[in-house]
């Protein structure tokens, strides 16, 4: 399993045009990519997963990739939260 | 056989051409139960299938006319379609529940509406409408009716629809919809200046539009006289068409107008500027043969959009109007909000009396942050032309001298970074309560300018709701009183040698313009496609005849007898 943590900094936090983003990414892999934020997890691939979790900025949450293509779904996801200005 | 309708003529001109219904379709279901759950299953998936191309579709054309931004919205419900959480309850509860799929549907996506409702963040709370609108389409799907979508239109259409609310105006296309007519409104609703803005013809209040046209009826739409006639007879077609080429001719004849001064008979000169909501409209008001802009109302910019339109947003549509007009003259009235105006990102509190409440300059007094912004916006603009800036509803001395001091502060700040303004730009106020137009000579020795506002301004000296289609005979703007008011403000701006001018639909008005060129108004704001004829008009009027009869006008007592004044002596 590969798994990573993240502080947000975008002033929005993760909304529409970024959990898009993110969303089709995961969607792209495999493996189950889920998100854990203040004791919830969701799965990254549902759009309303993640928004429902209001994730605003300074939260901090933790992706997790398990599967086939785990560490590829995990760099891609790295790689577009950095790209979007989400986290550092 | 052919019917005719009749309603409010609320936008100039003829159309002739096919019905296109935009109308909400009945979306009701009963809940029930299936035999067969795997057949349900994958007539739910038919529907997810089809809302997933319809999506696509307007996506891609919104893309393409509105820009990747405005397509971003359909991308993300584009993934509330594929969106495992939702789809594979729905599938659960058809499958273990033996639930239609309408129901299913109904039940699961309820539950999301319900976590974002009760979230503290305003815009997550909006989601809930995202949800909303893809659950419509896949509904609309399994109902087997279809969902109205303007922006797809591809042939010219007249638009049927109960009204037309803001955002269904921006969605429509320019270049098809050829006229419209609506069920209810007036002359002064939304859909009658988005008409007149759009210069195209329109018939509002009908009642029964969207009850006796179906989609693919072929109208005719006569918005000067309020007809709309339904599938007409060849006969009357031909007649119309030569109705129509001879409007064209007259439109002509004004269009000699457009670089003419509007100058009355006897040599006095006044201004002619057009009513604006958003940068687009320059182009029509200019080839209208506007000398300025004589109300930019910027509630548009604020219109149509998840957040508040940041300091840069406005600051680019202030500065495309400025430079658009080329140093004419741009008045720009701040944020008129609250009322019947509403926005989706700002809630208000919901009012007994919208139209008496927290609205316009009390709003923005209220919520400086929103004002500074676009004050800040509209300062910054300022260099790029020639900009004047009023605030809206104001009631006391005290409202003005409040935004005036936020006006010069940020002024100042914006001096403080270096960044620099224009050195004179007029603030004024509008006229719109009786309180401001009886105390108008205290007012006239503050402020640089006076606009009067006539569709408030008659609702509140008529106690009368401009939205309630029961007391409409109380819209009375020749009434003596109104025209008492507006003399009022005139005469009391011209003593402080300040000027007066009107931006209701009065302005534009045949009947009011020779009375309001008598009682001395200076300039005269109305729909851009307004201006030739009232600039015609002016031309074959006496100043000095017209004050006479403004004088007769005063001094009757009901609002027949004033139009009955005016009709005999302006033929």
């Amino acid at each position: 399993m590969a798994e990573k943590t993240y502080k947000i900094i975008e002033e929005t936090g993760i909304h529409a045009r970024p959990a898009t983003l993110i969303v089709r990414e995961a969607g792209k892999f495999n493996s189950n990519i889920e998100l854990e934020y203040n004791g919830k997890t969701v799965n990254l691939k549902s759009i309303m997963g993640i928004m429902s979790l209001g994730i605003g900025k300074n939260a901090v949450i933790k992706i997790k990739a398990n599967g086939t293509d785990e560490n590829e779904a995990m760099n891609a996801i790295d790689e577009l939260m950095k790209k979007e200005g989400l986290a550092e | 056989m052919s019917t005719w309708i009749t309603g409010i003529a609320a936008s100039s001109g003829i159309a002739i051409g096919k019905a296109y219904r935009l109308v909400e379709p009945d979306l009701s279901f009963q809940k029930t139960t299936v035999e067969d759950s795997e057949k349900e299953i994958s007539r739910f998936r038919d529907s997810l299938r089809i809302a997933k191309s319809q999506l696509e579709a307007i996506r891609d054309h919104a893309r393409e006319a509105l820009g990747p931004d405005k397509a971003e919205i359909f991308e993300a419900h584009l993934l509330i379609l594929n969106d495992p959480e939702i789809v594979a309850p729905i599938e659960d509860k058809i499958k273990n529940e033996k639930m239609n799929a309408e129901a299913a549907l109904q039940e699961t996506t309820d539950m999301f509406i319900g976590i974002f409702e009760q979230m503290d963040n305003e815009y997550m709370r909006e989601r809930a409408a995202d949800i909303r609108d893809v659950r419509k389409r896949v509904l609309a799907g399994l109902l087997n009716v279809t969902i109205p979508n303007p922006s797809m239109i591809s042939e010219e259409v007249i638009i049927v629809a109960e009204d037309l609310t803001p955002s269904d105006t921006a969605q429509l296309n320019r270049k098809f919809v050829k006229g419209f007519t609506t069920d209810i409104g007036g002359r002064t609703s939304h859909s009658a200046i988005m008409a007149r803005s759009l210069e195209i013809p329109a018939v509002v209040g009908t009642k029964t539009a969207t009850k006796d046209i179906q989609n693919g009826d072929f109208l005719i739409l006569d918005g000067l006289s309020g007809e709309v006639h339904i599938n007409p007879t060849e006969e009357l077609i031909e007649e119309y068409k030569k109705k129509q080429a001879d409007y064209e001719a007259q439109l002509a004849e004004w269009a000699k107008l457009v670089n003419e001064p509007s100058i009355s008979k006897d040599g006095v000169q006044v201004e002619l500027v057009a009513n604006i909501g958003t940068p687009k409209d320059v182009e029509g008001a200019l080839h209208n043969g506007a000398e300025g802009v004589g109300l930019f109302r910027t509630e548009f910019l604020y219109m149509g959009r998840d957040e508040l339109p940041s300091e840069e947003d406005q600051f680019a549509a202030y500065k495309a109007v400025l430079e658009g007009m080329e140093g004419r003259p741009v008045v720009v009235r701040t944020l008129d909000i609250g009322g019947d105006k509403k926005l989706s990102y700002l809630p208000l509190p919901e009012e007994m009396n919208p139209f008496l409440g927290h609205r316009a300059i009390r709003l923005c007094l209220d919520r400086t942050d929103i004002f500074r912004t676009q004050l800040r916006a509209l300062l910054r603009a300022s260099v790029y032309g020639k900009l004047k800036v009023m605030f809206p509803m104001i009631a006391t001395l005290n409202e003005f001298r409040e935004a005036k001091k936020l006006f010069l502060e940020e002024k100042d700040n914006l001096a403080k970074e270096g960044i620099p303004t224009a050195d004179h730009i007029e603030l004024g106020i509008m006229v719109e309560i009786p309180s401001t137009a009886v105390l108008a000579d205290q007012f006239a020795k503050e402020v640089d300018f006076f606009s009067i506002g006539t569709n408030d301004l008659i609702q509140y000296t008529m106690a009368a709701d401009r939205m309630n289609e029961q007391v409409s005979y109380l819209y009375q703007p020749y009434n003596p009183s109104i025209l008492r008011l507006v003399k009022m403000v005139i005469d009391a701006s011209h003593k402080e040698g300040k000027w007066t001018g009107m931006c209701g639909e009065m302005a534009g008005d045949e009947t009011a313009v020779p009375l309001l060129l008598g009682l001395g108004l200076d300039e005269f704001s109305m729909s851009a496609t307004s201006i030739l004829k009232a600039r015609s008009l002016i031309r074959k009027l006496s100043k000095a005849e017209m004050e006479k009869l403004a004088q007769e006008a005063l001094q009757k007592s009901t609002v027949e007898e004033v139009i009955e004044l005016v009709k005999n002596a302006v033929k």
